[in-house]
């Protein structure tokens, strides 16, 4: 059934399809009304077998999930921004004891200055935690990445958390046409959780052990190898998603135009649909520009990066955050893949704290490039002239 | 049938372990234990050498009870209540400090726990620094007695009156010294639905600086002197007390205690030894303790 | 040899049987069969769980240390209501002084 929906319903509907057992709920703007759809449908008996409740704290809400999730119960949490840097403890816990929580992280900027608008900055952070990553682009995409989540990341050759990342508000609160999911076909991708180990007195196991320096090294190592399975269970489940609900959403990344150009675009998240248009402009223009839209983030898919840019003479990414003191995080990543090779790179941080990214300066910082007329490095796209002053 | 230990790497004489041990066999093995970071945890959950016979999870220092009450929800959905009780095991430090939040939340959602505070008045894993509930004059490593300073000079934490305000069913103080006292309450506890919080008093033979011979003997005397009061609150109303025969003044509990030393020595000692004992008979009066 | 890492840092229960903590104490348990009366005080306040009563062949019951666990920490001593323990020093701490 297509609907006209917001992207927060998207969501929580998704969610209800996957039958999660324990819900976990704290509001942060722009998530709330995630978790206020996932209580609503609870109030009104549509989820099965579920507790839903609201912690006193992200922080908490991550804890619930982490002795849910040990329990056996499939688990689900969305936050954002401050609530993630909160339940950043938790996150990394849970992927060290490998609990399959499933995450919608609504991508809001981080304090301060205080700001409730959409950047990478909170996602980005945990980069190095050990939990699947993938940004979708729009809110038919969340949509159907919801069950999939929950399918990678229990397989028990992963068990690691998965965060779905999604635009805070530019897809949250957008309007958009999506094709909901049919029940049947989420119970046929999606079969009941079954954990490879819980905790039950029947077989009384001791969870969240120590590990002295003899042996820490090598759980570790099984994470990092959890890590690079969760990319053929990733790309496997991507295609078998495909043929069951005849959206093809491709793999772990997605490239236009990759062969014959010049200069290869790279985008991230809710972003690339306009930088995508502008694309198409540009190549009617008779410009040979393409596009790589990169999903999954983490594991990071560098073959594929490389695979897709290998061609191209210039590479500009367009940042949604910043490692302060060094440059844009994605730049940073996409030229590991590059290793070896020599393109021109150039990579522009735009639309922090929710800064609208309108479509002529889009077109003017990919003109500038293909044109040649800005140096190689790290920018920012779109900043007024501005003076540091104390007061 | 033990359910825990032993080959565990307690100091010999911890009180710690005389608690858990007393509680795991009230509740006959029948549980799942969340417990926090801490002396226990880390003496009995090094990775191939679990001292646990019981299902257990160790996540962080301060989520012991939000990670209970995960459990809590994950039995009811999945429709597996009947397979035991949850019971939180954390410290001094990591209940009434870092922890005192997710506590909070957990009692103030009345899930269905055992909420066990193992009292041994500081965080003593790290090596005895001063918590919440470390008590007046006590000697720690952050507060410790200088030639200023003699030792805390903060109060302890009331922690059995906020988990009574929080309006949970079931809420007592033990201690060691006392184990049927523990098994009685623990086993009381278990036949009560909601959140039940029980704080026990155990000595810390390295961080108190007592011998495992004077484990048992200073816990008692902690009770005699009415520093320790041995109270049990039944939906927010106190109903009953264990009462002390012979009240012993404070200096016979804290002449035998190297964390407490200093305070026959040290210039303002003698005003902490008098401010003690006006706790301990406050607590009389408060509790109706004396016989 | 090749280690077993499970998923997560999972232990099974009960594996630190293998730490054997009785070489720890100085001093170690003696109880005196004839004054115990297998009260079980000393089994419920041992911190190690390693004092145990145990039926005898002639059907008697006494409390017995585990010296493989005990680390003469000395509560079961503390504890006996019918000063049945006593705590002996170890053969290689006792030190002849010239």
């Amino acid at each position: 059934m297509r609907k006209v929906i917001r992207g927060f319903y998207a969501v929580a509907h998704a969610v209800k399809l996957s039958k999660p057992s324990v819900i976990a709920a704290y509001p942060i703007t722009p998530q709330t009304e995630i978790v206020e759809n996932l209580a609503k449908m609870y109030s009104n008996g549509e989820l099965k077998d579920c507790q839903y409740v609201t912690a006193e704290s992200e922080f908490g809400a991550a804890s619930i999930l982490v002795g849910a999730s040990a329990t056996g119960a499939r688990t689900f949490t969305a936050t954002c921004s401050q609530g993630l840097v909160l339940m950043s403890e938790v996150l990394l816990n849970a992927a060290g004891m490998r609990l399959p929580i499933v995450l919608v992280n609504t991508n809001r900027a981080l304090s301060a200055p205080l700001s409730i608008w959409n950047d990478h900055q909170d996602s980005m952070l945990l980069r190095d935690g050990g939990l699947i990553q993938i940004h979708v682009e729009t809110n038919q995409e969340a949509h159907d990445m919801v069950p999939l989540a929950f399918k990678v990341a229990e397989n028990p050759k992963v068990m690691l958390p998965f965060m779905l990342n999604m635009d805070g508000f530019k897809l949250t609160h957008a309007y958009e046409p999506v094709d909901l999911l049919d029940e049947e076909h989420v119970d046929k991708f999606l079969p009941p959780y079954e954990p490879p180990v819980k905790m039950t007195t029947e077989n009384p196991l001791t969870f969240g052990c120590y590990a002295p320096p003899h042996c820490y090294m090598e759980f570790r190592v099984a994470l990092q190898n959890a890590m690079e399975r969760a990319k053929g269970v990733l790309e496997k489940a991507y295609r078998e998603w495909t043929e069951v609900i005849g959206r093809d959403w491709g793999g772990h990344v997605v490239a236009d135009y990759a062969d014959d150009a010049e200069l290869m675009v790279v985008s991230m998240g809710s972003l690339t649909g306009m930088v995508r248009d502008v694309i198409r402009e540009l190549r009617e223009e008779g410009k040979k520009v393409g596009l790589l839209k990169i999903r999954t983030f983490r594991p990071f898919p560098d073959k594929e990066i490389r695979d897709a840019l290998i061609n191209a003479n210039k590479i500009l990414v367009f940042e949604r955050a910043v490692s302060f003191g060094h440059e844009g995080p994605v730049g940073i990543e996409v030229k590991s893949a590059l290793f070896g090779l020599s393109p021109e790179f150039y990579s522009y941080a735009v639309g922090l704290g929710g800064r609208d990214v309108p479509r002529e300066e889009i077109v003017k910082m990919i003109t500038d490039v293909y044109d040649g007329r800005v140096e190689q490095g790290f920018h920012f796209g779109g900043v007024k002239p501005f003076e540091e002053v104390i007061t | 049938m033990t359910f825990f230990g032993p080959g565990h790497g307690a100091c010999p004489g911890c009180g710690l372990t005389i608690a858990t041990r007393n509680v795991l066999e009230a509740l006959e093995g029948k549980c799942f234990v969340s417990n926090s970071t801490g002396c226990l945890e880390i003496i009995s959950s090094q990775y191939e050498r679990s001292a646990w016979g019981v299902p257990y999870i160790h996540s962080l220092f301060e989520n012991a009870a939000a990670v209970a009450a995960g459990i809590e929800l994950a039995l009811k959905a999945l429709k597996r209540t009947d397979e035991g009780k949850i019971v939180v095991f954390a410290g001094d430090g990591a209940t009434a400090d870092i922890g005192v939040g997710p506590l909070s939340g957990m009692l103030d959602r009345n899930h269905d726990v055992i909420y066990i505070c193992l009292d041994n008045e500081a965080y003593q894993n790290t090596g005895n620094q001063q918590s919440g509930l470390t008590p007046l004059g006590s000697n720690t490593t952050t507060m410790p007695a200088g030639e200023l300073y003699p030792g805390k000079i903060g109060r302890k934490k009331d922690m059995v009156s906020i988990a009574v305000a929080h309006g949970i069913p079931y809420v007592a103080t033990s201690s060691v010294a006392f184990y049927s006292d523990i098994r009685r309450k623990v086993k009381k506890a278990a036949e009560i639905e909601g959140a039940k919080y029980i704080q026990i008093h155990t000595p810390c033979v390295t961080g108190w600086g007592i011998d495992g011979k004077q484990t048992i003997p200073s816990a008692k005397l902690a009770f005699e002197t009415a520093l320790y009061p041995i109270v049990e609150y039944e939906n927010g109303k106190l109903i009953r007390v264990r009462k002390i025969k012979e009240r012993k003044p404070v200096e016979e509990y804290l002449k035998i205690q190297r964390r407490f030393r200093h305070l026959f020595t040290h210039p303002k000692g003698q005003e902490i030894i008098r401010e003690l004992q006006r706790i301990a008979d406050d607590n009389a009066a408060r509790f109706n303790l004396d016989v | 040899m090749v280690m077993n890492i499970t998923l997560g840092g999972i232990s099974k229960p009960h594996s630190s049987k293998n730490m054997k903590t009785g070489d720890w104490g100085t001093e170690y348990p003696v109880v005196d069969e004839e004054k115990c009366t297998a009260c079980k005080t000393c089994e419920h306040l041992c911190p190690d769980g390693c004092i145990v009563v145990v039926k005898k062949e002639d059907g008697e019951k006494v409390a017995v240390p585990d010296y493989d666990y005990c680390k003469g920490c000395g509560v079961c001593f503390t504890v006996c209501p019918a000063d049945a323990i006593k705590m002996e020093l170890k053969e290689m701490y006792r030190l002849e002084v010239c």
